[in-house]
């Protein structure tokens, strides 16, 4: 984990999100703050339509406007504010500054254009190289995500790669320009165990080389115990836990937390007879939050939960939980 | 023992490629190539393994959705291998199935109840109030308000379609179910609500299943025994704790090895973890001798040349590998020797 370096790379100050439909208003993201060292990796869970692939396309614009409208908030990149600049300079940073990779590589890659083409275009758009060094950079991104014989893959389609090798384009992709921040919404969520192993092993590995910020959106607990320096679990559009990876694990304070990570069975270790449920759905999100999200699911939920919103408060070092009665510590903090 | 409700036996479902403009045909997609076993009534058996393994051609196999190529398969005593499709439909109540997609598996136009109902329509002479009360008493049973009889399917959230397509799967009593990725399409806090249904629903109905999934750790929790795929054969067959506990073959090792835990302690400690070089080969064209042999971290000489036998290494712990050629329970040793002349295996595994 980097410490020392307390600069953050990104900021984001209460983001928030909401589309115009037929129907009335979604409150997608409602503010969400969180931020990002170089260096650092933070993983974001949550379950579907929770926020979490919004939250980070509004951070540079990648949501289609109208619908979707970014009422508040602040993304600092380095200092400079994304939701103040201007449709160009923004064009700029996408690519550049902020890499995207997005969970299906499948229709995320443009299947009439070389896989080498889609490599070059954004070094030669950003980094202003002619055709010859993007071609070398492109071999060399290739090379360092593990594609074998890379110089005679250039000319291929995307169809002619199995999944994981199509993934691993998109990462090559999205460190062309060797980004200050890489943004991966669920990349292996689409790809098999054994294939995910391989996608792991090598951000692991070009995270200590190239030293970027990566932020890790998943719904899957077990990825982001092996990868993330810190977490911050999504619900209804808010944060409603962050920590650093062990104390959140070993010692969860949210209700949602602790219940999330209760209903996943394991492949090793004690086998419960019966799996805990949430029991519930997920809420819809159509006005503002009033009251806390989690209330109808929530075993521990009175009054104050339905009348008021609970806001981010610390209970430990670098840790903060939205919640009335956060949870006590638990006996197994020792585990750490 | 009891006898099982479904013995499969060297099953066979090889899909022809055809090319050229004549329409030849070229080869074959040899997605299910021989595989056998048995579920005992009232057991869950697990069957895993990577997307394009072949594990849901197997399933739809079972239960005579395609015509297969070969092999043999008896549910509940009767022989459906070769049985042409008008003759299975009496066969139908018996076996049912639960797709992956909740979505694409519900017909959009027509409302729970008509889903519902419709098998009990098409398969048994019930009154029109009969299958009313019939479908209200099934979606008590998967957890559906009554009320909602008359929506259509786009008015439920996932886990709740989920729950109708168990419903219609129930609908005529059956004592098999194949379910086929039932809760891969939901999200985890709604995977364990389906997958809790299912085991209350095989309490109370004594239900059998064959349960499809790539999702190693929901297995564990729901089957008594685990057959392991890959490219369209059984590479091992184990009750739940021994599989997960001592696996014999090498690929049921590097897929355990490959599920992250959710416990970051755990995680770190998994550096040494396999991991598979490559992809899974076509099963149009698979490798000579051992299907894993172009990615076997313990690979040997005689496995690209010889493909091992599923056989039963330990009492009930079946596997294909040569690994365990040199206990031969029937005496034989002939492999003995190759078995020990180990081609070094890749550097960073350590088995």
């Amino acid at each position: 984990m980097p410490d020392g370096d307390t600069r953050n790379v990104l900021e984001v100050r209460g983001l928030r999100t909401v589309f115009e439909t037929r129907r009335g208003e979604v409150h997608a993201v409602n503010s969400v703050s969180f931020e990002v060292k170089p260096g650092e990796l933070l993983g974001v869970v949550g379950e579907s339509g929770s926020g979490k692939s919004v939250t980070m396309m509004s951070l540079v614009g990648l949501l289609p406007s109208p619908p979707a409208e970014v009422r508040e908030g602040k993304v600092l990149l380095d200092g400079e504010d994304l939701l103040q600049v201007t449709p160009a300079r923004l064009r700029d940073i996408r690519g550049s500054d902020v890499g995207f990779i997005f969970q299906d590589p499948m229709t995320s890659l443009n299947p009439v254009f070389t896989v080498g083409f889609q490599i070059m275009e954004p070094v030669r758009r950003h980094m202003g190289l002619n055709k010859k060094q993007a071609r070398a950079r492109a071999i060399e991104l290739l090379e360092l995500v593990g594609i074998p014989g890379a110089a005679g893959r250039l000319s291929d389609y995307p169809h002619q790669f199995s999944g994981g090798m199509r993934q691993r384009v998109m990462i090559a992709i999205a460190l062309a320009c060797d980004p200050k921040v890489l943004i991966a919404d669920e990349p292996t969520t689409a790809l098999d165990v054994t294939i995910q192993a391989q996608i792991l092993e090598i951000i692991e590995d070009l995270r200590s080389k190239l030293g970027m910020a990566i932020v890790w959106i998943t719904h899957d607990l077990g990825v982001i115990a092996g990868i993330a320096d810190r977490v911050a679990v999504m619900y209804g559009g808010q944060i409603v836990e962050h920590a650093e990876v062990f104390p959140l694990f070993n010692d969860p304070r949210h209700p949602y937390t602790r219940a999330l990570l209760k209903t996943i069975p394991t492949v090793s270790g004690k086998r419960a007879a019966k799996l805990q449920v949430i029991e519930g759905q997920p809420p819809m999100l159509g006005a503002a939050p009033t009251a806390c999200a989690f209330r109808d699911r929530c075993p521990l939920a009175f009054e104050r939960c339905h009348a008021e919103n609970p806001q981010r408060e610390t209970v430990g070092p670098g840790h903060d939980v939205a919640c009335f009665h956060p949870l006590a510590h638990t006996a197994k903090e020792g585990a750490a | 023992m009891t006898r099982p409700l479904v013995e499969v036996r060297n099953l066979k479902m090889h899909f022809p490629v055809h090319a050229g403009i004549l329409r030849r045909q070229v080869g074959a997609v040899k997605a299910v190539d021989g595989v056998s076993f048995d579920i005992v009534e009232g057991e869950t058996l697990g069957l895993v393994g990577e997307s394009g393994c072949g594990k849901s051609t197997c399933g739809r196999a079972v239960l005579r959705l395609y015509d297969i190529t070969d092999g043999e398969i008896i549910v509940d005593g009767r022989a459906i291998g070769q049985e042409s499709q008008m003759s299975l439909r009496t066969m139908r109540p018996t076996m049912q199935m639960v797709f992956q997609d909740p979505q694409a598996s519900l017909n959009p136009r027509m409302t729970v109840g008509a889903i519902i109902g419709e098998p009990l329509s098409e398969h048994t002479r019930v009154s029109r109030a009969e299958r009313i009360a019939r479908v209200g008493e099934l979606m008590d049973q998967v957890g559906l308000n009554r009320t909602f009889v008359n929506r259509y399917p786009h008015e439920f959230s996932g886990g709740q379609r989920q729950r109708i397509g168990i419903a219609r799967a129930l609908a005529l009593n059956p004592k098999f179910i194949v379910c086929d990725e039932p809760i891969a399409a939901l999200d985890v806090s709604i995977q364990a609500q389906v997958v809790n249904l299912l085991e209350e629903l095989q309490d109370r109905l004594g239900l059998t299943y064959l349960f499809i999934s790539h999702d190693l750790s929901m297995v564990r929790h729901i089957a008594d025994r685990v057959a392991v795929m890959y490219l369209g054969k059984l590479v091992e067959l184990a009750p739940r704790d021994a599989l997960y506990d001592t696996p014999l073959h090498p690929y049921t090792e590097a897929l355990l090895s490959a599920v992250p835990e959710p416990d970051p302690a755990k995680a770190g400690q998994k550096r040494d973890r396999i991991v598979l070089q490559g992809d899974v080969p076509s099963p149009a064209n698979p490798p000579d001798g051992c299907n894993f042999s172009t990615r076997c971290p313990r690979v040997m000489e005689v496995c690209s040349r010889i493909d091992p036998e599923f056989r039963e290494v330990q009492p009930g712990h079946w596997a294909a590998c040569h690994l365990h050629d040199s206990i031969r329970p029937s005496g034989t040793t002939r492999r003995h020797t190759e078995a020990t002349t180990m081609v070094e295996p890749n550097k960073e595994s350590n088995p």
